[in-house]
């Protein structure tokens, strides 16, 4: 979150141009204020406006080589975790499991990350309901919901 | 008459005299007609009675006495008239009166015209005339009409069932109903026509019910075309026209379509059994009937459809247990018989739909998916597509085993093309058919080249040049092959010393256009080894940059076989005279020697020993002379051979490339998704997800269906890759980046 806020651009490293910028802006100059700036932090990134935003940076800040497009499967479930467990706890725990379980995909692009969020916020959970597989939604997502309702039925 | 004013029961007396003569000459009484001046006397009187002035302007009481005439003389005269009369007697009765009304009525009115200029616009009450039906309709109509009515339906009801009955009274009566209404239908529809629609339907059902059981399908439509024209009479005769439709399609619907699956489906007389004896006026007359009937077409198709799926999976069916239930087949025999089968069948019904069904697009809707339902089918684990490639190589192999004309093989070829549209994997078939055209290029002499081009352009011309272009280009390099090989003989000529030693031809392929052959690092045998150095060194003089990969297996080798009974010509592939040539060398030898010695992978080459020791021809004798090689055997040749035949051709199996083909056809089709999806957004720029799909699966028709899942990864794909993004605001739009 804090990558975020001081848009980093490399995961694990902060120029010193982006501490001393990022810091400004967040008007901290002490260890203390810091701490507390994080926990607002958190209260700013659940901003529905912040939160895509948010979202969409925590894939990029993943890519680590140079013109990666995609994130492997495991790092894919971690940064789920951290990102959206705690708004959609029992979507994510699902989907993670079966991110595990498949074989067709061992890796992840930003697209396929995209809809992952817009499959927590839009779909009814846990019946799925409201999804169509005729719609746009990528693949991955399509056998994730046959894999769902063999599992229920 | 002066200046004074009438009274007006001296006025009304005069015009009492009036009515009383109409009255009389209304009952047919001696009574000599209105003279000019009478019928002037009674206008006057009503002028001047109206014309005076007040309290002498009478108009408002002559109306009332008008109305109350008419009133008195329908409750005094015409009432009684029809009390006790019934049936048949009492509508002639009704219409008679009516008619005497409408007399009496008009000149009434005539008399009393005055009124109708002035008084009844001043006053806005209902014209002289109007009263005039109005009365009719108060005091006997609304008294009458149930019966009335009752009376008419049951004489339609006699009609009907075969009895003469007077129209014409029927016609006069109804058409009270009509005049009833005063320019409105209300009461012909309310009071006449609401029940007797519902009667004929009643009528028609019960009809229908039974005729469905006794009649047969022929019988039963002959039936039900009579009735429709004996009710479209029945209209024109005496019911008002405006019942027409609604008439019609009633009885159109209690007759055809309520029971139209079980007429057609019958089981001695429907539809199928019209076809099998080739009914064609029966068949011509269902399309007729129910073409007249909203979507009664649908119907009959439907049946059409179905019939048709049922013959030809039948066939498919056939073809699957003729092979399961004989153990040894030529191969591809039974195939064969499908196919034929299949097109006589498509021709059968092309008939049909032509001389029966007008080549309506409904029926030809219902052909094509017929034929899709069977013509898709696998048999034998052979798919459709490669049943069709065969069925076409075997009637392009020098004209089959049947010698046909070139007439019946253009036919022929012309036909298949035409089923290949009902032929969903169109890229298998053409990837078979390359395959097949291949072998025949390069093995069956005497292929006849305007055949070949016959049919690529026409299946070029239905499908499209992307199946075709790489066919054409085998074609075309055959002819150039030639060229290139007499061009090779003048080289061989002007350098005689090069000359091997060996007749031999060459044709050079362009790699593109043919299938993909296994490459064999074979050790040629020394005298060949000097062909391909003699030629590789005419190659290099005609074309630089061009580097020449040598397929001995598709090569055949002419060997003269010394054998002790007879010296005979061997016709083999090249690869099993490698084989052959080693024991020039050596008597016998062993198995792991010739590995050695050709170095060939072992399954390559157990198939050419086979080919060789184990088979109909044994030219080498096997050490142990078991059935089958193993790697231990060894090999002689065997001078003891003989045939009675002075050449003879030893074939070497063909590998089954049908798994084969079938891969590489899967291995292409993605590109083939993306190549389109890229089409299409490089024209659209903007599209929806659905669109992207639909468009998708309707440019690549012509060769396949693809299915949405691989549609969709191929989408992600090329997200990935960037030629497409999704849109940020609306996630079922695709954007297109350059």
């Amino acid at each position: 979150m804090l990558a975020w806020k001081l848009k980093a651009e490399k995961q694990g490293y902060f120029t010193q141009d982006e501490w001393q910028t990022g810091l400004k802006a967040l008007g901290v100059d002490s260890l203390s204020k810091l701490k507390k700036a994080l926990s607002d932090l958190e209260k700013e990134v659940e901003k529905p406006s912040n939160y895509e935003d948010f979202y969409t940076y925590a894939f990029r800040y993943c890519l680590t080589e140079e013109k990666q497009k995609s994130v492997d499967i495991e790092s894919i479930c971690e940064l789920l975790n951290l990102v959206l467990g705690v708004q959609f706890r029992p979507q994510i725990d699902s989907l993670i499991e079966y991110l595990k379980v498949q074989n067709d995909y061992k890796v992840i692009n930003s697209d396929q990350w995209i809809n992952f969020l817009r499959f927590c916020k839009e779909i009814s959970f846990p019946d799925l309901e409201n999804y169509d597989a005729i719609q746009a939604w990528p693949l991955i997502l399509d056998n994730y919901v046959e894999w769902m309702r063999e599992k229920h039925s | 008459m002066g200046c004074e004013n009438i009274e007006f029961d001296q006025g009304w007396g005069e015009m009492e005299k009036g009515i009383e003569k109409l009255k009389r000459i209304l009952a047919g009484e001696k009574e000599t007609p209105f003279t000019s001046r009478e019928y002037m006397t009674l206008y006057t009187t009503i002028y001047n009675m109206c014309n005076q002035k007040a309290p002498h302007d009478y108009s408002e009481q002559l109306y009332d006495k008008y109305k109350k005439t008419l009133d008195e003389y329908i409750t005094s005269i015409v009432l009684p008239s029809l009390k006790d009369k019934h049936d048949e007697f009492m509508l002639r009765e009704l219409v008679e009166r009516w008619l005497n009304h409408k007399i009496m009525v008009k000149w009434l009115t005539r008399f009393f015209h005055y009124l109708d200029r002035y008084f009844i616009i001043q006053k806005s009450v209902p014209a002289l005339n109007e009263v005039g039906t109005t009365c009719f309709l108060n005091l006997v109509y609304e008294d009458v009409h149930p019966t009335i009515q009752d009376i008419v339906l049951s004489l339609i009801d006699k009609e009907r069932e075969g009895d003469q009955i007077d129209r014409a009274l029927l016609k006069n009566a109804l058409e009270i109903f009509v005049e009833m209404g005063l320019g409105q239908m209300n009461r012909y529809q309310d009071d006449f026509e609401a029940r007797f629609l519902q009667e004929t339907t009643n009528y028609y059902s019960r009809k229908a019910s039974k005729w469905i059981e006794e009649d047969s399908c022929p019988d039963y439509l002959l039936k039900s075309e009579e009735c429709l024209k004996k009710e479209v009479d029945r209209v024109s005769s005496y019911l008002h026209s405006s019942s027409e439709t609604k008439l019609i399609k009633k009885v159109q619907h209690e007759l055809l379509v309520v029971y139209v699956n079980q007429l057609l489906e019958k089981e001695d007389s429907g539809i199928k059994v019209l076809f099998r004896d080739d009914k064609v006026d029966d068949l011509s007359r269902t399309y007729r009937v129910y073409n007249k009937i909203s979507q009664g077409l649908d119907l009959v198709a439907n049946v059409f459809k179905q019939h048709v799926t049922i013959e030809g999976t039948a066939f498919v069916q056939q073809a699957e247990e003729a092979t399961s239930n004989q153990a040894s087949n030529t191969p591809g025999g039974h195939e064969q018989v499908l196919v034929k089968n299949i097109l006589e069948l498509h021709d059968n019904y092309m008939t049909y739909l032509n001389s029966c069904f007008q080549n309506h697009n409904l029926f030809q809707k219902a052909l094509k998916e017929a034929f899709e339902v069977f013509c898709n089918k696998t048999v034998n684990g052979s798919p459709s597509a490669e049943i069709l490639a065969s069925f076409a190589d075997h009637i392009l192999r020098k004209g089959g085993s049947e010698k046909l004309s070139d007439e019946v093989i253009e036919e022929t070829l012309e036909k298949v093309v035409k089923l290949l549209q009902y032929v969903i994997d169109k890229d298998v078939f053409a990837e078979f058919y390359r395959k097949k055209l291949a072998r025949r290029l390069l093995f069956d002499r005497g292929t006849n080249d305007d055949h070949e081009r016959s049919i690529l352009s026409k299946l070029k011309q239905q499908f499209g040049a992307p199946l075709t272009s790489k066919m054409e280009g085998m074609v075309t390099d055959v002819v150039l092959a030639k060229e290139h090989q007499s061009s090779f003989q003048e080289y061989l000529r002007n350098n005689p010393d090069v000359h091997p030693g060996l007749d031999f031809t060459v044709t050079v392929l362009t790699t593109g256009f043919w299938p993909s052959y296994k490459w064999f690092d074979l050790s040629l045998p020394s005298e060949m080894v000097k062909c391909v150095k003699v030629f590789k060194g005419f190659y290099e003089t005609k074309t630089k940059h061009r580097k020449l990969t040598w397929k001995f297996s598709l090569g055949t080798s002419h060997i003269n076989g010394k054998f002790e009974p007879k010296p005979i010509e061997l016709i083999v592939s090249t690869h099993q005279a490698a084989v052959l040539l080693l024991f020039n060398a050596s008597e016998r030898l062993s198995y792991s020697e010739i590995v050695a010695q050709l170095n060939l992978a072992h399954d390559d080459l157990i198939r050419l020993l086979h080919s060789l020791s184990c088979a109909k021809y044994k030219i080498l004798n096997k050490e142990p002379s078991s059935k089958s090689i193993s790697q231990s055997d060894s090999f002689k040749f065997n001078p003891n051979f003989t045939d009675k035949m002075r050449r003879i051709k030893v074939p070497l199996p063909p590998v089954d490339e049908r798994k084969k083909v079938i891969e590489d056809v899967d291995k292409d089709r993605p590109y083939a998704i993306d190549a389109a999806i890229v089409r299409i957004m490089k024209s659209r720029k903007v599209i929806t997800h659905q669109q992207l799909i639909s468009e998708t699966i309707e440019q690549l028709s012509r060769m396949f269906k693809p299915n949405i899942k691989a549609i969709k990864k191929r989408i992600e794909d090329l997200i990935t890759r960037d030629y497409i993004e999704r849109d940020r605001d609306n996630s079922h739009m695709f954007r297109y980046l350059a």
